[in-house]
């Protein structure tokens, strides 16, 4: 865990004490079952996703590291303003959680979120409200609208763009990590 | 019973031997009735009878006074961007109230507290609620309150203790002012008031969280006002004042608080349910918000709990669920009506408190006031700095201290405390005091503050905000976000407020929305604003579509010869052959003229609702893979919704666009064929170039529709005939698509918008 994301040990006890009752068979690290035994996750859309994200380095089983590792994706940031006055954050973190994000669409690691991808993000999260035509369009439009380079899929550069004036960090921060 | 006749023919025609007779002895009263000059009872030409009108003239001429001074602003409109708009309306009501003064008139008899309380301030705490960006908001509740509650009684004790103990010193000469009092003033200008401190933020576009807070602050600090207010004018006729007293207060404040919310969400809750069943009585949709908001805030009054934020929270409440029940047109007509009572309400204040600045007597203490202001500016400042360094912890993005700052700067006082001066009992002997202090402290913030604001701001930077155009990407990755935010909450086994949005949503969406909306049917608000965008670019084609298509610089710019070959070249020869084809399917055109249905209904769009672009070429392309290179579909073929060969009801079934009743309508723009093959994603980032995105709110009706007859015979010429007759029961035809041509018919044909209905289901006949 680098300086950059380093949590402090109050927390970090708590993630420990969180790891060992989400370990049930006390291996001293997490598997995929572990994951899917939390109810909340599993009825989340995307929580399949979300697991895939810890198991990203080829391993079947997460430990304590890792865990924290992708967990301080999710620090608030410590900014400090400059005069430009917008966000202006050490862009290693807004980075890192766009990263993160943009790993949940991309599936097969490509670099690209396909029009595939995105339309199973979006049949994921839309699931029976919506019909099939108007996943096509809503991707559709959702890739026109980002995609500069026309090659049809948003590549993380685009990605990136797209949200560079939404509030990252608001949106992907979890207090008690701080 | 001269006496008696005199006072009977004020206001009337005297009867007519009666006039006759006494008519010697009486002079013509105040332009009441001119009596006919000879002693005949001839009809009267030419009468006045100005008392019957007097009140309703007068405040009509009042707004109107007002409004032209809001025009008059924006004539010149460098002022607007230096000096805000509360104080130039208060600048020109202190001219009025000068000249009214030196003619001896008193102000309009209408300005009292009453008006003020029960007409003016609903309606602008209406709009705030309403316009309220429920999602900062509720990311920010807590130190919304925080701020709102803990605040407002930080500065209120604090000015009050400090100003009580100013009175003390002898030289001020207001030692008769106890603390009770000094109390009670201190609550009254403690207020930070909403009007003001909206009309100074619009301009300065400060970073969301620091206007979300502001904004939130000054609406929900109502409920302290009220019960400081209350408490300390009930007690200040107490001679002393004892502890039983300050918890009997704090159980207060929470009924009212509390009580205030729970008002407001009920009514929002029976409004939104109301408006389930509206949809046959279109016209007077907008009517339930506002009664129900309206009555809300009384119902609450009645009680003498917080009114504010009863009327708030039903706002905010029935926001969501109204409008989705109620059609477009009643949405964009309730937001239109909000915003210009708000306005004109906010106007009159404004212009009011100039025009009684002048015309009240005041009675001037130069210690006090100075003192006031000065206590009043500390206090606030020292209550921010506390109160941030408390609350910043908690706070995933803490405040710094330039928003600190901001928000200390932006705490302006307003016409909520100048009503609640005036309020004053008449028992506490410095009224008039405690007034002309009220006034001056408004003033004061209002000007100074006001203006200064903005370049202060700009001058220590505060974060500012980008106001971002809503793109569907940015909504499909919040959602994401959210999400993943939910999913990484439940793995720390923490809950904190993803979490709890998360059930909420699940609970709205199972519970709520089945109850309160008529189609029950869960919209994602990532559907909601893509229906929404593509209407605005529906907007944008209509207004450049007046145009000829050459002259549509996201066509030129794509691939300049060849369009413009094919632009010009299957207009008129192609018209034929679609106008043919078109009757052929069954297509239906809008009527020119909208059909009289009878006074109370509203003109008949039922068929043409809503406007939504479907980009065919993209979805045939995203559906058949990649076969949109081929050259060889026909032209023509590039008109219809739907891919040669396939019948209407496997496209279109499910495509169940809700804006509208219960026919659905949807209708979709067919692109010229250029379009398709050339129309890649420039299009949607070139119209915007082209066009600022229209708000929703701004929806016009669709100026020019032609009418296709389907049973007159099709004559291939541009301008098509209306038919004033067409009745949707004589053509009990499935799928109707009805078309909307676009007048400048030299340049046809590259908007065809094209609308669906859902009718009962029968077989169509095929296309070519």
């Amino acid at each position: 865990m680098g300086s950059s994301s380093s949590i402090s040990s109050a927390h970090l006890l708590r993630l420990y004490d969180r790891f060992e009752s989400l370990d049930r068979d006390n291996r001293g690290c997490l598997s995929p079952d572990d994951f899917e035994a939390l109810g909340g996750l599993a009825m989340n859309p995307i929580g399949g996703r979300i697991m895939e994200a810890f198991f990203s380095s080829g391993q079947d089983t997460v430990d304590f590291s890792s865990f924290v590792r992708i967990l301080a994706h999710f620090r608030p940031t410590d900014r400090n303003r400059n005069k430009e006055g917008a966000q202006q954050e050490l862009p290693s973190s807004r980075t890192r959680k766009l990263k993160f994000a943009f790993q949940l669409y991309d599936m097969d690691r490509d670099g690209k979120i396909s029009r595939e991808e995105l339309l199973q993000v979006l049949r994921a999260m839309l699931g029976l409200q919506v019909t099939e035509e108007q996943l096509q369009s809503i991707a559709e439009r959702a890739i026109q609208e980002a995609d500069l380079d026309k090659d049809d899929a948003i590549s993380f550069d685009e990605f990136k763009k797209s949200l560079e004036k939404t509030d990252i960090d608001t949106k992907m921060s979890v207090s008690f990590l701080k | 019973m001269i006496l008696i006749l005199l006072h009977g023919s004020r206001g009337e025609i005297p009867s007519k031997p009666i006039a006759a007779t006494i008519l010697p002895f009486v002079k013509p009263n105040d332009g009441v009735q001119t009596y006919p000059e000879d002693q005949k009872n001839n009809l009267p030409v030419f009468t006045m009878n100005y008392p019957r009108i007097q009140i309703p003239f007068e405040i009509t001429l009042w707004v109107l006074l007002a409004s032209f001074a809001k025009i008059g602003f924006h004539v010149y409109h460098k002022i607007t961007i230096w000096v805000p708009e509360s104080c130039l309306l208060i600048s020109i009501g202190l001219i009025v109230g000068a000249i009214m003064h030196s003619v001896h008139e008193e102000p309009p008899a209408v300005l009292t507290s009453n008006v003020f309380f029960l007409y003016m301030l609903p309606l602008i705490v209406l709009e705030s609620g309403y316009f309220m960006p429920t999602r900062p908001f509720f990311e920010n509740i807590g130190t919304v309150f925080w701020f709102a509650v803990v605040g407002t009684l930080w500065n209120s004790i604090g000015i009050g203790i400090s100003l009580f103990a100013i009175c003390q010193i002898p030289a001020f000469g207001v030692q008769d002012i106890n603390l009770q009092e000094n109390l009670l003033f201190s609550a009254i200008i403690s207020a930070v008031d909403p009007v003001a401190v909206l009309n100074v933020f619009e301009d300065v576009s400060v970073n969301e969280q620091l206007y979300i807070v502001v904004f939130g602050e000054c609406l929900f600090n109502d409920a302290v006002t009220v019960v400081l207010y209350n408490m300390f004018s009930f007690v200040a006729e107490m001679p002393v004042v004892e502890p039983v007293d300050v918890f009997i207060g704090v159980a207060r404040f929470f009924i009212v608080g509390l009580g205030g919310m729970a008002f407001g969400i009920l009514f929002g809750f029976v409004a939104a349910f109301t408006t389930r069943f509206t949809s046959k009585v279109r016209e007077i949709e907008p009517l339930f918000v506002f009664m129900y908001s309206y009555l809300a805030y009384l119902v609450a009054e009645l009680f003498a709990i917080s009114s504010i934020m009863a009327i708030i929270t039903c706002a905010l409440t029935m926001k969501y669920y109204v409008e989705e029940n109620v059609s477009q047109r009643s949405c964009t007509t309730i937001r239109h009506v909000i915003k210009m009572v708000a306005s004109i309400s906010e106007t009159l204040i404004f212009f009011f408190l100039g025009v009684v600045t002048i015309t009240t007597d005041h009675e001037w203490n130069w210690g006090y006031i100075l003192f006031t202001l000065l206590f009043a500016f500390v206090w606030r400042g020292l209550g921010i700095l506390v109160l941030t360094q408390i609350i910043n912890p908690f706070r995933t993005i803490p405040f710094n201290m330039k928003d600190q700052f901001g928000l200390a700067y932006g705490g302006l006082r307003g016409a909520v405390s100048f009503a609640l001066a005036f309020t004053l009992p008449d028992t506490i002997g410095r009224k008039q005091l405690f007034v002309t202090a009220t006034i001056a402290v408004i003033l004061f913030t209002v000007f100074l503050q006001g203006i200064s604001i903005r370049p202060l701001i700009e001058f220590i930077n505060v974060r500012r905000t980008n106001r971002n155009l809503e793109t569907i990407n940015v909504e499909i990755h919040c959602r994401l976000m959210e999400h993943t935010m939910a999913g990484i909450e439940d793995l720390c086994g923490q809950w904190s407020r993803f979490y709890w949005k998360d059930k909420f949503m699940k609970f709205n969406n199972r519970i709520l929305r089945k109850i309160l909306i008529r189609d029950g049917r869960a919209e994602s608000s990532i559907v909601a604003l893509y229906k929404k965008l593509e209407l605005q670019n529906a907007m944008e084609i209509l207004d450049t579509a007046s145009g000829n298509i050459s002259a549509a610089p996201s066509i030129v710019s794509l691939s300049p010869n060849v369009e413009l070959l094919m632009t010009k070249k299957f207009l008129a020869a192609d018209l034929r052959n679609i106008h043919d084809i078109l009757s052929k399917n069954m297509y239906k055109i809008r009527e020119r003229t909208v059909a009289y249905r009878g006074k109370h209904a509203l003109p008949n769009d039922s068929q043409t609702r809503e406007i939504l672009i479907r980009r065919h070429a993209t979805i045939r392309r995203s559906l058949r893979p990649r076969s949109f290179q081929s050259s060889n579909v026909p032209r023509t073929h590039k008109y219809f919704s739907l891919p040669a060969g396939k019948s209407l009801e496997s496209r279109f079934d499910a495509a169940r666009w809700h804006y509208t009743d219960d026919h659905e309508t949807l209708s979709e723009v067919a692109y010229p064929s250029q379009r398709s093959r050339f129309g890649k994603p420039a299009r949607s980032s070139s119209s915007k170039a082209m066009i600022p995105l229209h708000r929703l709110g701004t929806l016009e009706e669709v100026p020019s529709t032609d009418v296709l007859n389907e049973e007159s015979s099709s004559t291939g010429q541009g301008v098509f005939r209306t038919n004033s007759s067409y009745s949707d029961s004589r053509v009990p035809h499935p799928r109707r698509l009805y078309s909307l041509f676009d007048d400048n018919n030299s340049e046809l044909g590259h908007v065809v918008l094209i609308q669906l209905r859902d009718w009962p289901h029968q077989e169509p006949s095929q296309g070519p």
